[in-house]
This record gives structure tokens, sequence and C-alpha cells, in this order.
């Protein structure tokens, strides 16, 4: 096991760059996911990492030593691909094992380590099997499994449950999570999801345009989005964007939405935006839990206010409930309760301590 | 309820034409069965007619009697080709210039296809297309700069190419080598890229990817190479009559021609069977090696 870093990595096809020189170093046993949209980036990274793509410029370095021009098979590492990519001329076991045949490890050895990683995967009843004969869910074990019985420095994974379905999506979620806490090796996982992100991440890597634009943990990224991208990428649904502006008034500062609406800025916020009062391209950031119904006793903070819902969408624990305001849809979640209905009015409450500034012109949180 | 079996009486009472879809599949049957019994009386009725023709007499081809009928079957032709030393030697040149030829190509194609096709280098694409360009040139535009090759080439070294058997096996892999790689690069190419990634992680060489993990898994596609390089050398015809000359370097389909027609004289008999004879080897080869032609290695291998 060993600590990967990335050290202004750039990669070039031709003219378009793809990566733009990226700094990122991921500790001895972490989780990190690379996530991010397509043609962000991220699965480049990641195949420059494993050595199947070679880097325009920066180095790797993969337990220290600088990896640049190490083929694959040096690296010590072992990769997990999107569509399985098992032998299917192989058995099983013969797939498990191929990487441990091929380095002439003895009968024994290799053995013992394919009978270890079929049991913490469950899969030694398919151990004799074909892939042609495994269902999409055990494939992927199988591809796991070939990862785990090489016991590398690293485990790279490029955006393994892509294919499943929905709920062998989350069940494989959650094996791929047991696994790493048993094996403890440094990961690297490549995502769209960003709910596969947020759950299996120590810490998650937010990619777009070939660039990081924030690295922390789910709850940093989640709570504290440093970027416009990272505060609409994380959370589903996405955080509202509703175009504002500031107002130093003798009742303090506001947020102004609309002629009629503005919301009073908690004063433990104020002094941080104050400065920005002027600034007349803001976005008024808040996550979908932070507009709920308005209840009797308003939390300090909680701004009611009046919505004319266009459409409500039950789910069960909450009701989606979606609405015009300054020209953007907002959604909020309310109590199923609360009696939400297509086309009526509700009266809703905005948190305003959990609100988030961006400034439009530079893309970032305030 | 009621409001449901009342809609339900107001639906106007339209019969669906169940198993239509069946109907028009046993109509698309039919004619499929039609035309492909049309085909198959086109394309047997000549081997059919070698065969007939094969176990009459002299005397019985030339009579004017029923062609498609044997009156005084006999098995002479058989018996005297297969004991003529010619004919044998025939036989075993075909035999050897094709299972060398075979060999040689599939030793050259698949590596090279295997190149071209994963290994991306500086000219790959224009140097897979340049390969397939050599085989649209036909022999017969071939074989007189060939021919003056070899006489240049004897000139300068004195090494005799012209009438040795054995020099048909530089010349037919110049027929099979580039269509068995053009095969070949597309098979190699359906092959999903990760896995060779995957094999390459897993500490294989290139060599090793393609040893373990592509000629297995692209079988049917080298059994199908491995099929044409074998009919395009055992039926070749145009090379050995141009190259080879003496009764006992010939191979078969020449030397059936050779020696079996004298002047305007026609041993009808013995070249319909020996055509037969020589169609056999073929034939068994294809009826050995469909299975593995028809049969998706692939499956399994992603998604899917």
């Amino acid at each position: 096991m060993a600590e990967v870093k990335l050290r202004s990595i750039v990669k070039k096809y031709d003219e378009v760059e793809a990566v733009r020189g990226i700094d990122l170093d991921i500790a001895d046993h972490e989780f990190v996911v690379l996530v991010g949209p397509s043609g962000c980036g991220k699965s480049t990274t990641l195949r420059m990492i494993a050595g199947l793509e070679d880097i325009t410029g920066g180095d790797i370095l993969i337990g220290g030593d600088v990896v640049n021009d190490v083929p694959p098979k040096d690296r010590d590492i072992a990769m997990v691909f999107q569509n399985y990519a098992l032998y299917p001329h192989m058995t099983v076991e013969q797939n498990m094992s191929f990487g441990l045949r091929l380095k002439r490890y003895p009968k024994a050895e290799i053995r013992k380590r394919v009978d270890e990683a079929a049991r913490i995967l469950d899969i030694k009843e398919l151990l004799g099997r074909k892939p042609k004969q495994l269902s999409g869910g055990q494939r992927q074990r199988v591809a796991m499994g070939r990862a785990i019985v090489r016991n590398p420095k690293v485990f790279l994974f490029d955006e393994p449950l892509s294919n499943l379905d929905a709920k062998l999506r989350v069940q494989m979620r959650t094996e791929i999570k047991k696994v790493h806490l048993q094996v403890r090796t440094t990961t690297v996982y490549v995502t769209h999801d960003q709910v596969e992100a947020m759950t299996l991440a120590d810490r998650v890597v937010v990619m777009n345009h070939g660039v990081i634009e924030q690295v922390g943990t789910p709850h940093q990224l989640y709570h504290s989005p440093k970027t416009h991208f990272v505060a609409g990428f994380i959370g589903s649904p996405a955080m509202n964007f509703i175009p504002c502006r500031m107002e130093n008034g003798a009742g303090g500062l506001s947020v102004r939405v609309t002629d009629q609406l503005a919301f009073p800025v908690p004063e433990a916020r104020a002094a941080h935006y104050r400065p920005h009062a002027a600034n007349g391209k803001l976005l008024l950031g808040l996550r979908p839990e932070h507009i709920t119904e308005a209840r009797q006793h308003l939390e300090p903070g909680a701004v009611p206010f009046e919505a004319k819902l266009e459409v409500t969408e039950p789910m069960g624990m909450e009701t989606l409930v979606y609405f015009p305001l300054n020209g953007t849809q907002v959604c909020g979640r309310v109590n199923p309760n609360a009696g939400a209905k297509d086309g009526a009015s509700l009266r809703l409450a905005a948190d305003l301590n959990n609100m988030h500034l961006i400034d439009q012109a530079t893309g970032q949180v305030i | 309820m009621a409001t449901v079996a009342a809609t339900a009486n107001e639906v106007p009472a339209r019969r669906p034409k169940y198993g239509s879809m069946s109907r028009d599949r046993q109509w698309a049957l039919r004619w499929s069965y039609f035309f492909l019994v049309l085909f198959a009386i086109f394309f047997l009725l000549p081997p059919v007619y070698m065969l007939i023709t094969s176990l009459k007499t002299s005397a019985e081809i030339s009579a004017a009697t029923n062609p498609w009928w044997v009156y005084n079957p006999t098995l002479g032709n058989y018996v005297e080709l297969l004991t003529s030393n010619s004919y044998l030697t025939y036989f075993r040149n075909s035999a050897i210039v094709s299972v060398v030829v075979v060999t040689l190509t599939m030793l050259i194609s698949v590596p090279a296809a295997f190149a071209l096709a994963r290994m991306k280098f500086w000219g790959s694409a224009t140097l897979a297309t340049g390969v397939f360009l050599t085989y649209l040139i036909p022999e017969t535009l071939l074989f007189l700069p060939l021919f003056k090759m070899f006489a240049v080439f004897n000139e300068y070294t004195g090494i005799e190419l012209i009438n040795r058997w054995w020099v048909l096996l530089i010349l037919y892999p110049t027929l099979t080598v580039p269509f068995c790689t053009w095969i070949m690069i597309g098979y190699f190419a359906s092959i999903p890229k990760e896995l060779d990634e995957a094999a390459l992680i897993d500490g294989a060489t290139w060599m090793q990817t393609l040893t373990k993990i592509f000629i297995p898994v692209a079988l049917p596609g080298i059994i199908a190479a491995t099929i044409f390089a074998f009919t395009v050398s055992w039926a070749q015809f145009l090379y050995p009559l141009a190259f080879t000359t003496s009764d006992d370097q010939l191979v078969l389909p020449v030397g059936i021609i050779t020696s079996l027609i004298k002047g305007d004289v026609f041993n009808w008999g013995q070249i319909m069977t020996g055509a037969l004879l020589g169609a056999a080897p073929p034939l068994i080869i294809y009826a050995f090696l469909m299975d593995y032609y028809i049969a998706g290695l692939t499956a399994g291998a992603t998604k899917g």
C-alpha cells in the first residue's frame, strides 16, 4: 500500500487539453473519489495513474517513486473497469489468478489468495464458472476479486457500477465500502454519480473542464462548497441558485430576490457578506432542504414567504415542491402533510443560516 | 364497477388479428426455404454431375445416353488415379504447400493484425489500409513481374526459383497474408480495449496479451482466416501454372489439367474423379472447423 501524488499533471490530445495541471495528494489507505460530469478529465486522470495513458506534463508518484515512464505492470496497481473486462475464455478462478500466474507465484499461494478474495466477495461457488454464466453483479465482483488477489499498492476503479441496475448499484456500493474497510488499500475511484462519491469517499475530488474544483470530505463539499459548480454538482436535488442583490438598509443586511421579497441575512453572516453588498451579480444558493413549509415557531434565521407551487413531487417521506422565483425554478422539501398541491399557494420558509452567496463573475462562493 | 362495464360495452367490437406476426414469419420462412433450396440445387448440381461422371467408363461418357444416370458403374477411375504416381505427387505437393502456407500466413498475419489493431504507432492506420490494398492487386497483374524478378534473382545468385514447387510457399502468402491480416484486424478491433488493458495491468507483456488473451478470444476469426488461407492455397491455379512445369513439381489443380488433357483428348472420367478427390480436403476442414467458426467466444467479456 502506498500514497499517490499527482504533481501538475497535464494531458493533451493534440490541441485539446483534457487535464490542465492538477495537483493531488492521496494518503495511504485513503479512499478518494474523482467525480465530475462527462469529459471533465476524471477517467483520463485515473488512466494516467494506471499507466494506460501517457502524461503530457507533470509527475505521478506512487509510494514515493515517480512512475511517469513505468509501464502499468510495474506500477503495482490493480484496476476494475466499467465493463468488467473479464477474460471470456477463462473461468472465474483463472481470471482472478491470471496476474499471479504471470508473475509465477507458487500454486499454493495463488490458491490461498484466490480463496481469500472469493471469501471476502462471497463468490466461492462461482470459481469454476465462465464469465458468460454470471450476472452483471457477479461479474463485477469477479473483476474486484481479480484486483484484490494481486494485493496491489493502489486500487483503481473506473466507474465500476455504471453498468449495473439501480438496486444492484446500491448493493455493490456497500460491498465496495465493506471490502475497502477490510483490505484498506489506497483507492482511487472514478464516477459521475455524486451519490456514489459522497457515500464511498474519505475525500471527494470534484473535477470540471480538466481542473480540480475542490477537494474535501463529503461533509465539506456539501456544506461548504467553494465554487458555483461544486455547489450545484453535489446534492440531489441540486442547490437552488436565485439571482439576487444585497441591500444594506437600516434593518441590517438583506438579500433582495424580487421587488417584493427580501431575506434578512443572519447577523452571524452579515459581517462576512457586507463587503460584497455593492456586487450586482450575485446568486443566492439554498439547498432544497433549507426551503421547507413555514412552521408555527420559526427557527432564528428562517424567513417565511408565500410561493405559488407549479409542481409537487410526493416522495413518501417528503414532498418536493417547485415554484418560480426571479426567473428560475426553485425546489423545496416540505413535510408530506404540509398540504402542498400542484398549482396551489403554500407558505414556505427559507433557512438563511445555511445560505450561500455566489459571485457570478468569478463563480466562487463568497 | 358499473362505469367500467359500460365503458367496455361502448368499445367497438374490433377483433385484433392475433397471430398476424407469426403468419408473416411463416411466409418469410417459406420464401427463405424456396430460395435456399433453389441455391442448393444450383450449387450442388456440378459436384453431383462430377460424381456421376467419375463412376462412368470413358465409353459410357461419350455414348449418347442420359448423362445424369450411370448404367455401368465402375470405380476404375478412382483405382487408376489413386495408383498413379503423378496424381499422388500432385496431392502431396498440394498438401505440403497448403499446410505450410496456412502456417506461414497465420504466423505473419496474426501478430501483424494485433500490432496494427492494438499497438497504435505512427502510420499504423495507413499501413493497415495499405495491407488491404495489396490484396486488391490481381495475381494476373503480378505473375509477370514476379517471373521477371525470379529470373533476375537467378542471374545474380544462381538460385533457380522457377519450376520449384516450394517457390509457391513464397508466392501464395502474397495472396493470403494481406487478406488474413485484414480479417484479423477487424476481429481484433472488435475485442473490447479494456481486455488488453486489464491484461497489461495484470502484468502481461504484449506477446503474452496476444497469446494468452487475444488468440483464444479471437479463435473464430483466426479459424475464418485459416479456412480462407487454406482454400486459396489449395485452389490456386495461375501461379503454379506459370511457375511450375515439371510433372513432379505440379500441384493438384494444374496437375489434373496438364496430365489428364492430352492435346484435344479430355479424359473426363479421371478429370472428374481427380477434381472430386481434390475437393475433399477443404470440405473436411470446413466440416471440422465450422462449429468453432460460428461460436462467439467473446460472450461474457464485458457487459451484455
